[in-house]
């Protein structure tokens, strides 16, 4: 009798529970709770459902969930065939990434961290983004380079590098840089639906950081578009320009400095390259003064970019920038 | 009965103009020749296999005119290539493959146009036998916008379906291969990828890497170092601490291959195909072969090596002479119809050659286009901040 009864309650709670799961999809709550890290996990999961073309690469990405638990439980729902372990060989494996988009597959190569990138930078530049065009149009390449970038917690210089301003610099590659769990979705999916190769700057310390997703952000369809920046807060006296982590930081100095009564205008670049200085412009047609604030190394960085296109523009700016950034070597 | 026919022949092309009296002898010779013959081939050199390539090779006459047209006529484009470099009509990087012509022809003969390839910068051959025009390829190496990449990517960026290129970076085609088999493997269509490389490129790291991964996943990649002895003007014992290429994959099965031999390559590489296709994993051949020209046509190809060197592979091993020595021996074929091949081709080449000379250079408005992929028009920078190009890309 107790045995039936919970083998009834236990069945119960599966049909409840499905029950509840269905109806959870289709009036979701309001807005959610999600950390950077699940955000991620749910773009790739959509995507790898969604095309059978798509598969994931790089170390530690399938029995291990992930270096940094990004790819938790991707392994069990889609197996060896989609979720590839691959041995430390960044040049090799960048390479079989490349050769696969080549091919026809739509392959998500990670780097554990940018930082490794270098081994396989010239995959990334030569082979996967000059290929479409040399080959005038015929040779597309599908693929999403993604891993953590820059700074992170005290993992010293060779694990801290920025690569923002080196990818940026070349054409036929579109660089992204998520800040909150909406864009890292967002922009995840849009990343393996280019055609294009896309390098996706993630930031480790984000990971483990909660944002409010929309419920329209937690649809399946949910792609935010490569190429547009978003105003995050709006202001009139400052302008200041940033991508991932440090448009946290942004928001910070915005929230202190109103009570000073100055109003800063927060631009999330979003994407790097192709930049959208049409936005940038357009702030500063209001407020005039600009501080870009990144995490890479001031020299030919980010900041130096967007002050050199500011300064070049439109006749009608008068703005001069001011860049923020991490400390410069010398 | 041949004197009589050329007598014949002769009065009736004084009579009647040259077409007739050459179609008598063409129509006569069809009915008198072997039709197929076995050769014996050089036996192949062994690494972790017990078995290797058949020691004989069956030729058939249609095969035989086939592989000789096909390497005649990579022959004489790299030789006209060579011709337009020097008259500056192609500029640019420009490395040439004459000598190397049977590993081109004896690869193709064995694959299916549905299996892929891939090879480094010494490209021209492969993108002939992967079937693009000398056309497309000649006004693609004068730069014009009838290339085969429209006059964008030159001698080292050519693209055809299941062909992809033409790499410029010496190695990094290697893992690209291996990625395509991935690819092959993981869509379960039963094709291989052979992937190029060079005696030089033999020693770059990324390959050690490809190699672990094929071998781990057994991709479905046929390996194949075209050693022709130098990596530019590296000869293999300055470069390499050990020349058996072969063996260099280590645990990946390896053969050794008379590369000047179109027959041992051919079954060379339908014996690797049918070990990739048995889902065994990857194979590595090396193909023994040579170039006659320099590493580039900057290279007069003499300062590393001696002419002698040279002439007496020209005399003892040139492929093209050696099938059609074969072919002459055995009675399959006759002196006039090579002749007859060697001058339609000639016909084909200088036509080619024709076209790409006054091709027009693609305009202006395409010098931007492609950057991506299926993606809207976009807007570049120009040399100036005032200059504003257009980037399209068409499907």
């Amino acid at each position: 009798m107790a045995a039936s009864l919970r083998c009834f309650l236990r069945s119960g709670k599966k049909a409840v529970s499905a029950l509840g799961q269905r109806e959870f999809h289709k009036s979701a709550p309001v807005a959610a709770q999600v950390t950077v890290r699940d955000a991620l996990n749910q773009a790739m999961d959509e995507e790898l459902e969604r095309d059978e073309r798509v598969f994931l690469m790089g170390e530690e990405v399938a029995q291990y969930d992930g270096a940094y638990k990004v790819s938790r439980g991707l392994w069990k729902k889609y197996g060896d065939k989609r979720i590839i372990d691959t041995p430390i060989s960044e040049m090799g494996f960048a390479g079989i990434a490349v050769g696969a988009a080549m091919a026809g597959l739509r392959p998500i190569c990670e780097f554990m961290t940018f930082n490794f990138s270098m081994q396989a930078i010239d995959q990334v530049i030569n082979s996967a983004a000059k290929t479409c065009y040399m080959s005038a149009g015929l040779q597309a390449v599908p693929i999403v380079f993604r891993g953590p970038n820059g700074a992170s917690a005290g993992v010293a210089a060779q694990h801290s590098q920025c690569f923002a301003a080196w990818y940026a610099h070349c054409p036929g590659l579109k660089v992204v840089s998520p800040w909150n769990s909406e864009d890292a979705k967002g922009l995840l999916k849009s990343a393996i639906r280019d055609d294009n190769p896309v390098v996706f700057l993630e930031n480790e310390l984000l990971y483990g950081v909660p944002f409010e997703m929309s419920e329209e952000a937690q649809s399946k369809d949910f792609t935010i578009p490569i190429g547009k920046a978003k105003v995050e807060r709006a202001g009139t006296h400052v302008t200041l320009v940033s991508h991932s982590r440090y448009v946290g930081y942004c928001l910070d100095a915005a929230a202190v400095l109103t009570k000073e009564g100055i109003e800063c205008e927060v631009i999330n670049l979003r994407t790097i390259r192709p930049m959208d200085v049409e936005s940038i412009e357009a702030s500063l047609m209001k407020t005039n003064h600009l501080v870009t604030v990144e995490g890479g190394w001031p020299q030919f960085g980010v900041g130096a970019e967007i002050c050199a296109r500011i300064m070049e523009g439109n006749d009608r700016l008068t703005a001069s920038g001011r860049r923020l950034s991490s400390r410069r070597g010398c | 009965m041949k004197t009589m026919l050329a007598i014949i022949s002769n009065a009736l092309c004084r009579m009647t103009g040259r077409n007739a009296g050459a179609r008598v002898v063409v129509s006569r010779s069809f009915a008198d020749f072997t039709p197929q013959a076995t050769f014996d081939i050089k036996k192949c050199d062994l690494h972790r296999l017990e078995e290797g390539p058949p020691l004989k090779a069956e030729l058939t006459r249609d095969q035989g005119l086939q592989y000789y047209r096909t390497m005649q006529t990579v022959r004489r484009m790299e030789l006209k290539a060579d011709q337009l470099y020097k008259q500056k009509i192609i500029r640019g990087f420009c490395h040439l493959y004459d000598g190397q012509e049977a590993c081109a022809a004896g690869i193709e003969a064995s694959i299916n146009p549905t299996d892929h390839l891939i090879t480094a910068y010494r490209a021209h051959g492969y993108t002939y036998t992967r079937g693009v025009s000398i056309k497309e390829i000649l006004a693609e190496l004068t730069g014009r916008k009838g290339g085969v990449a429209k006059g964008k990517g030159g001698s080292m960026h050519m693209y055809a379906p299941h062909f992809y290129g033409g790499n410029g970076i010496v190695g990094a085609q290697v893992p690209l291969g291996a990625g395509i088999a991935l690819a092959c493997q993981y869509q379960g269509n039963d094709q291989l990828c052979v992937t190029l490389y060079g005696d030089g490129a033999a020693n770059q790291g990324q390959l050690f890497e490809s190699f672990n991964m094929a071998a781990l996943w057994k991709l479905p990649c046929i390996f194949i170092c075209e050693n022709n002895k130098y990596g530019m003007g590296t000869s293999v014992e300055r470069a390499s601490a050990s020349t058996d290429y072969y063996k260099r994959g280590d645990f990946i099965p390896g053969i050794r291959v008379d590369g000047m031999d179109v027959l041992c390559v051919r079954e060379a590489t339908k014996f690797a195909a049918d070990h990739c296709r048995s889902g065994k994993g990857p194979i590595i051949m090396e193909l023994q072969t040579y170039r006659y020209h320099g590493h580039s046509m900057s290279d007069p190809g003499v300062s590393y090596r001696t002419r002698e060197e040279i002439q007496e592979v020209r005399t003892k091993s040139d492929p093209i002479s050696m099938l059609k020595e074969r072919m002459l021996s055995n009675n399959m074929a006759s002196v006039e119809e090579f002749k007859e091949i060697d001058v339609d081709i000639r016909k084909q080449v200088e036509e080619a050659a024709q076209f790409a000379t006054s091709d027009p250079e693609p305009p202006l408005e395409d010098l931007c286009n492609h950057i991506f992929c299926n993606n809207p028009p976009l807007e570049v920078r120009g040399t100036n901040p005032w200059s504003k190009l257009k980037s399209v890309s068409k499907t």
